[in-house]
């Protein structure tokens, strides 16, 4: 059981640390100041609680890896995060309308996480929940503005729901790892969120005057390291410090 | 006149009753020097970062929780904690991170309110019932006291804050918002 557990954690800390790291590169590439500093603290949130994730992981696995080597020493195909996670960061419109699929996802998963019979998992989850309701109310607002205000902001917004909704449906996927820590009272049923999560996004969207798409289709595989052709690009970058000087410390 | 009333929150009564009772007042007293590195007026009791020091055979233990997930200032307080400790002689100790229970700025001390509010932050607003969902309103300017203010940004120079302004003296100001 330990094994999987550590499976789950690092699965948990990869979306963290993918979706953390896409947001860092808003800094200074923000439409304007205060965007700028609000994007990098959701990021800082995320890698932040990749750090406990992998922190955890890394005392799990007692092989004296450490949350570094997590982060820094595995490849693409040993990354197990949802695809939604990794895609670029888009237009700031493409950014939002993923932080609003996100953050309803994980405004729902958080509470049952912190319900975990494993206390550090349901530790972090509780810590967390308190930043995704900061993180969604933004989100949720910016969609508003977007759908409500010019021609533009609503095209581009409408093109962001378009292009991201077939990467969201993985996040209800559960795999036999992911099913049987449910079982367990480990991990989340993330199948049972689905009706609730469309419910609310549903909702947000019809507020914005903004669709839903009409296409069936979607695309998966991130748990089982099949990513998109963004992941080896961000990790390139991300990890090329930690790569060209193996061992470095601040 | 600065409209900011005391609030001492149950949370902070139990903070206050839980050092009390501790076996351990001096440590507790050397400790007030440690500050907050980004809020230097604000000491990591204040704030509640410490949330307790036991002595179990002849070493302290020294536990301490981070304000938020990805809060940067951990190290250093972490350190910071080290070095007072160090030079007071005490070599036996360490200093744990505990994520549970999650911190809440509920904690914060009356005293460390009035400090927040003399440095120019607006104190948070009690969290018993935040969901961070509702628009924060009514937050008064600690400039002047005005609660004719507005948010200009959800999050300011750190995740702790937001940015607001007050349309009566103009002047802009950091809102420590409540978690």
């Amino acid at each position: 059981m330990k094994d999987k557990i550590l499976e789950y954690t690092t699965r948990l800390g990869d979306d963290s640390l993918v979706l953390g790291h896409r947001l860092s590169e808003w800094c200074r590439n923000a439409p304007f100041l205060e965007e700028d500093l609000a994007l990098i603290n959701v990021s800082l949130d995320y890698i932040g609680r990749a750090r406990m994730f992998y922190g955890y992981a890394a005392e799990l696995a007692g092989d004296g890896r450490s949350e570094d080597d997590f982060a820094f020493m595995r490849d693409q195909r040993e990354f197990s995060n949802l695809l939604i996670h990794e895609l670029p960061k888009g237009d700031f419109a493409y950014t939002m309308l993923r932080q609003l699929f996100v953050d309803v996802f994980y405004s729902l998963f958080l509470p049952r996480l912190a319900e975990s019979s494993d206390e550090t998992l349901a530790a972090i989850a509780a810590k967390a929940i308190k930043e995704t309701r900061y993180h969604l109310r933004r989100s949720h607002e910016w969609t508003l503005r977007f759908g409500l205000g010019t021609d533009e902001s609503r095209e581009r917004a409408q093109r962001a729901i378009d292009q991201l909704w077939g990467y969201t449906h993985e996040m209800f996927d559960l795999d036999a790892l992911e099913s049987e820590l449910a079982e367990a009272g480990i991990g989340v049923d993330n199948g049972a969120l689905k009706a609730e999560w469309e419910r609310q996004v549903i909702a947000i969207l019809t507020e914005a005057e903004l669709k839903l798409p009409q296409e069936e289709w979607a695309v998966r595989g991130g748990r089982e390291g099949y990513h998109t052709e963004n992941l080896g690009q961000l990790l390139n970058e991300m990890q090329s410090v930690h790569r060209a000087y193996p061992g470095l410390e601040w | 006149m600065i409209a900011d009333f005391p609030l001492v929150s149950a949370a902070y009564e139990a903070r206050r009753a839980q050092r009390e009772a501790s076996k351990l007042p001096k440590i507790w007293t050397l400790l007030d020097q440690v500050c907050d590195p980004e809020i230097p007026v604000l000491s990591l009791w204040d704030l509640g970062v410490i949330t307790d020091i036991e002595k179990s055979g002849g070493r302290l233990t020294v536990t301490i929780t981070p304000t938020y997930s990805g809060c940067p200032a951990m190290q250093t307080m972490h350190d910071d904690i080290e070095a007072v400790l160090r030079q007071a002689g005490i070599d036996a100790f360490e200093v744990r991170a505990s994520l549970a229970p999650a911190w809440s700025s509920d904690w914060i001390s009356p005293e460390g309110r009035a400090k927040l509010t003399a440095y120019g932050i607006a104190a948070p607003k009690s969290c018993d019932s935040c969901q961070g969902l509702a628009l924060d309103s009514d937050i008064h300017c600690p400039h002047c006291g005005s609660a004719d203010t507005r948010m200009t940004s959800e999050f300011g120079s750190t995740a702790c804050k937001a940015l607001f302004q007050c349309r009566s003296c103009q002047e802009p100001f950091d809102y420590f918002k409540p978690i």
